[in-house]
């Protein structure tokens, strides 16, 4: 009851003080040469508020109090604790809290971090992060108030949708937002660039860094999701191409192409319109997926409350954005560089466009195929869905030529000069080629665009090892990123090959036998937790080469609300993850049973990992070369 | 290339029907191309509710019957309209969605090849 | 001139978008499938609920007749709701009602009909659930009103009041 109030009017203090931090800069804005301290303390303290009111609202969790609506639609005494908290941002109205404490959070370190760089230019990024961030204001206070009062005071609260309670789940939205809501400073502070017109190589240096933070973020949070939807949502499947996941993937390959991009800029003085597209582009995807997933204008696995009204209030605020966005860049930006680009299209400037080109693709590829249904059914009214297949159709096929431009396009600077260089790339590419053919044809997959994707991520891998051992090449982060790259687009591909699946019905005391497996399901056990019961079945797998695998799936039974989930178990091994799941079947007394083993699970979870070390890599050896 | 025209003289040599995918498999991927009515979001082979079951027999059942996966995908059309496939058949209300991506595609190849390398 | 062009396409072409957005808003985003009334029927073959003898869908319906068919389970909770106003459409014998027995336990399905009454004048069963796939159903109840074996009206989820008085009405 106090934490509600307290939080509420933590909120409307924030909002206020967002409203005269545009009055402050105003005011600066012409007559002053250094950050003026009000301004800064301002930031904090609008920081500081939300960061109560955030707390407040843990707080209310912790303690359960019911006579926040919030909490009573999301949780219930007999959830343990660590739900409790996570169950904050499990829900439209928390999770939009941890937006502005993302938002607020960036925009004071921003303001302190930022050395080197005019005082009107951190102003103005302020003032348009304020737009930003008011407008969230609005938009939580005015449709999602997450401190609204129930009275008389409920006893117990409806709970937590079951398979939002779980470790990775948890995380996964704090860790997902410091990435896609982080994208927004990049947004802010290539509008006050604009506007100054002082978009160059010592702005790209600085602004870099920001990406990268963004982007390590959303790399670790797409990760974390992904890990989630394969132990909880499906048969082993770890990326659906449901819309809530492109979503997230949209901003992520922005943020990827503006990374490449940047890189450019940081040493020539080209590219600026193209840079301020893809950072206008980054924060207007993430807005534009909070849009679809928030407005329930989509369907897919996971929904959050729909409302229309929110939806619309989304919407208007979202084109506000980029009216601005597109008024401040035809106004201000004049491309300076008349002067013809004079680099040699065998040079790693030809490269990185080329690699914007292919990312851009796959980007209007995603898009595309997730506002597609949107468009069709209001123009058309019919309805169709775009699923796996048409990504896989357009996707693959351009990966192959991506794969091998990964390899050549950092080694374009030498491929003139040395002779020995050429040598390898083209000794490797043979290998790969025929390691690819005997692979697949020993598994008798002879498919054509197998061989030559997996023959070119073989490449990319070879190249990318070698270049470890080799001392001249100095990018260790780009490196590391292409390598962890090739490595999951194989570890993939081999697993999408390679996967064997079982499923059967059985009863306790069967079996299951065909020539590789032996599935005994052996009992069933119950538990009872506190917040679910659980029927336990225990499976002992025979495979062919004679290891022996107790495995044992659950079905719970979870309270509050009344839902049944079915739990993988799991056994991840270096090679291979063994995953058996079982469900009930309506009026029969046997399990359907589903026994998987699929082949290097564990490498695209570490490839990921990888490519976003890469990232924190390359952060501090910038900070480092300072 | 010369390694492209080489993987496409095996290709040729080694026709797809060489693979010959057993009903399971094949119920597998039909069933993921179809969409589950009653959890919307996910594929009848993700899903298991009482529909997607019912609708894996009857997968199961047309393809003992030998009806090619194309028919199978037709017979649910003709029940429950074009929403049911995940994977949007080329006709006039998706060549859009099917050629835009390429179109921008040749598009952005055009502007970098125009500014950047024709242009010294 | 040339350089309005550019930034006043780009603002037509957002505008353009915001709009197919607004619109989209509206209408709710579950997807139930269209009736296709020119059909015939599907044709079947089935199991007689009560006998348990093999029956062909062409000896239930007849042509010049009404027929409401309702899918149900007794494991189906909104089939509860519904059942009162079956038997009440039952008791004025405009419409003759056959049952689809959808995946069902038989033992269940008979207590449920003792305990609530019986309004089917036929029931046949569906074990797997296939052949209310080939009526185009997805699930637990739904109605179908059959005139000349051609599908007339679809009803998805419970009967209720409203629905009984549109079906009266559409059988004058």
């Amino acid at each position: 009851m106090i934490y509600s109030l307290i939080g509420y009017y933590s909120l409307i203090l924030g909002l206020i003080i967002g409203l005269l931090l545009f009055y402050f800069s105003y005011k600066n804005f012409y007559n002053s040469s250094i950050l003026d301290t009000k301004i800064l303390s301002f930031t904090f303290l609008q920081l500081f508020f939300v960061l109560i009111s955030f707390l407040c609202l843990i707080f209310s969790f912790v303690i359960s109090d019911f006579s926040n609506q919030t909490v009573f639609n999301n949780s219930h005494t007999t959830k343990p604790l660590f739900y409790k908290i996570s169950g904050t941002w499990g829900n439209h109205e928390g999770s939009l809290l941890l937006w502005l404490l993302v938002l607020t959070l960036f925009i004071f370190l921003f303001l302190v971090r930022t050395k080197n760089q005019p005082v009107k230019y951190k102003i103005l990024t302020l003032v348009f992060q304020q737009i930003i961030i008011v407008g969230f204001f609005l938009f939580l206070i005015k449709t999602s108030n997450p401190f609204n009062y129930i009275f008389p005071t409920p006893t117990e609260g409806l709970g937590l949708n079951p398979i939002l309670q779980d470790p990775a789940l948890a995380i996964h939205p704090p860790i997902l937002y410091l990435g896609y809501v982080g994208s927004s400073i990049i947004f802010s502070s290539v509008l006050a660039a604009t506007s100054l017109k002082i978009i160059s190589t010592s702005w790209a240096l600085h602004i870099k860094k920001w990406i990268l933070i963004s982007w390590i973020f959303l790399t670790l949070g797409i990760l974390l999701g992904s890990i989630w939807a394969y132990y909880e949502l499906g048969w082993g499947g770890f990326w659906f191409w449901d819309p809530v996941e492109n979503v997230s993937l949209m901003p992520w390959l922005a943020l990827t192409t503006l990374l490449h991009c940047i890189l450019v800029l940081e040493k020539k003085s080209i590219l600026t319109s193209w840079v301020i597209i893809l950072s206008i582009a980054t924060f207007t995807l993430s807005m534009c997926g909070t849009f679809l997933v928030r407005s329930g204008i989509l369907n897919s696995v996971h929904t959050f409350a729909n409302d229309p009204e929110r939806g619309l209030f989304i919407l208007v605020f979202l084109f506000i954005l980029i009216l601005l966005s597109i008024l401040i860049f035809f106004l201000f930006h004049k491309d300076n560089n008349k002067k013809s680009y004079n680099f040699f299209w065998l040079s790693k400037e030809t490269s990185i466009l080329i690699n914007n080109w292919f990312m851009m693709y796959f980007l209007s590829v995603v898009l595309i195929g997730t506002v597609y249904p949107i468009f069709l059914d209001v123009i058309s009214s019919q309805k169709i869905s775009v699923g796996p297949p048409f990504y896989h159709k357009l996707i693959i096929p351009f990966l192959i030529p991506f794969l091998i431009m990964m390899v050549i396009g950092p080694k374009l600077k030498w491929i003139k000069s040395q002779l020995e260089d050429k040598i390898y790339l083209i000794s490797f590419f043979i290998i790969s080629n025929l390691l690819a053919y005997l692979v697949l044809k020993n598994f008798n997959q002879n498919i054509l665009i197998n061989t030559i994707l997996i023959s070119s991520a073989l490449y990319l891998f070879f190249i990318t090892l070698r270049d470890f051992f080799i001392k001249k090449y100095k990018n260790i982060s780009q490196n590391i990123a292409h390598f962890g790259f090739s490595l999951l687009i194989l570890s993939i591909l081999f697993n999408n090959l390679f996967s064997s699946e079982i499923i059967t019905n059985l009863k306790v005391g069967e079996t299951f036998e065909d020539s590789k497996t032996k599935i005994v399901f052996e009992s069933v056990d119950q538990k009872k937790e506190h917040n679910y019961n659980a029927i336990i079945a225990n499976f002992s797998i025979l495979n062919s080469s004679g290891e022996l695998d107790k495995l044992s799936p659950e079905l719970r039974i979870y309270n509050q609300p009344v839902i049944a989930t079915s739990e993988a178990d799991i056994k991840t091994t270096l090679m291979s993850d063994k995953f058996i799941v079982i469900n009930l079947v309506q009026n029969q007394d046997f399990f359907n049973v589903r026994y998987q083993v699929k082949p290097f699970m564990l490498w695209i979870w570490l490839s990921v990992i990888l490519i976003s070390f890469a990232g924190i890599i390359s952060f501090f050896k910038k900070n480092y070369e300072k | 290339m010369k390694i492209l025209t080489i993987t496409l003289i095996i290709f040729l040599i080694f026709p797809s029907s060489y693979l010959k995918a057993d009903n399971q498999d094949k119920l597998n991927k039909i069933t993921k191309n179809l969409r589950c009515l009653i959890c919307q979001g996910q594929s009848v082979y993700d899903s298991d509710s009482e529909f997607a079951n019912s609708m894996k027999t009857l997968v199961e059942k047309k393809l003992d019957e030998g009806l090619p996966e194309d028919q199978i995908y037709e017979y649910f059309k003709n029940k429950y309209g074009e929403w049911i496939l995940y994977n949007p058949q080329l006709n006039k209300n998706t060549y859009i969605l099917w050629l835009l991506p390429l179109f921008l595609f040749l598009i952005g190849g055009a502007i970098i090849i125009k500014s950047f390398i024709i242009k010294k | 001139m040339k350089n309005k062009i550019l930034p006043f396409s780009v603002i037509i072409f957002f505008g353009m978008i915001f709009f197919i957005f607004y619109k989209g808003l509206e209408d709710s985003k579950i997807y139930t499938p269209n009736v296709n009334t020119k059909n015939e029927i599907p044709v079947f073959n089935t199991k007689d609920f009560f006998s348990g003898e093999n029956m062909k869908s062409s000896s239930i319906f007849e042509l010049d007749e009404i027929y409401l068919l309702n899918i149900w389970s007794s494991w189906c909770i909104p089939c509860r709701q519904e059942h009162p106003f079956l038997m009440n459409l039952n008791s004025d014998n405009t419409v003759n009602i056959i049952g689809m027995n959808y995946k069902d336990n038989l033992k269940n399905a008979k207590n449920f009909l003792e305990e609530l009454g019986d309004p089917y004048k036929e029931i046949f069963t569906d074990v797997d659930g296939t052949i209310a796939i080939e009526w185009g159903a997805y699930g637990v109840p739904e109605s179908y009103l059959i005139y000349n074996n051609k599908i007339i009206k679809k009803y998805i989820g419970p009967l209720n009041q409203k629905f009984i008085n549109e079906i009266k009405l559409l059988i004058k």
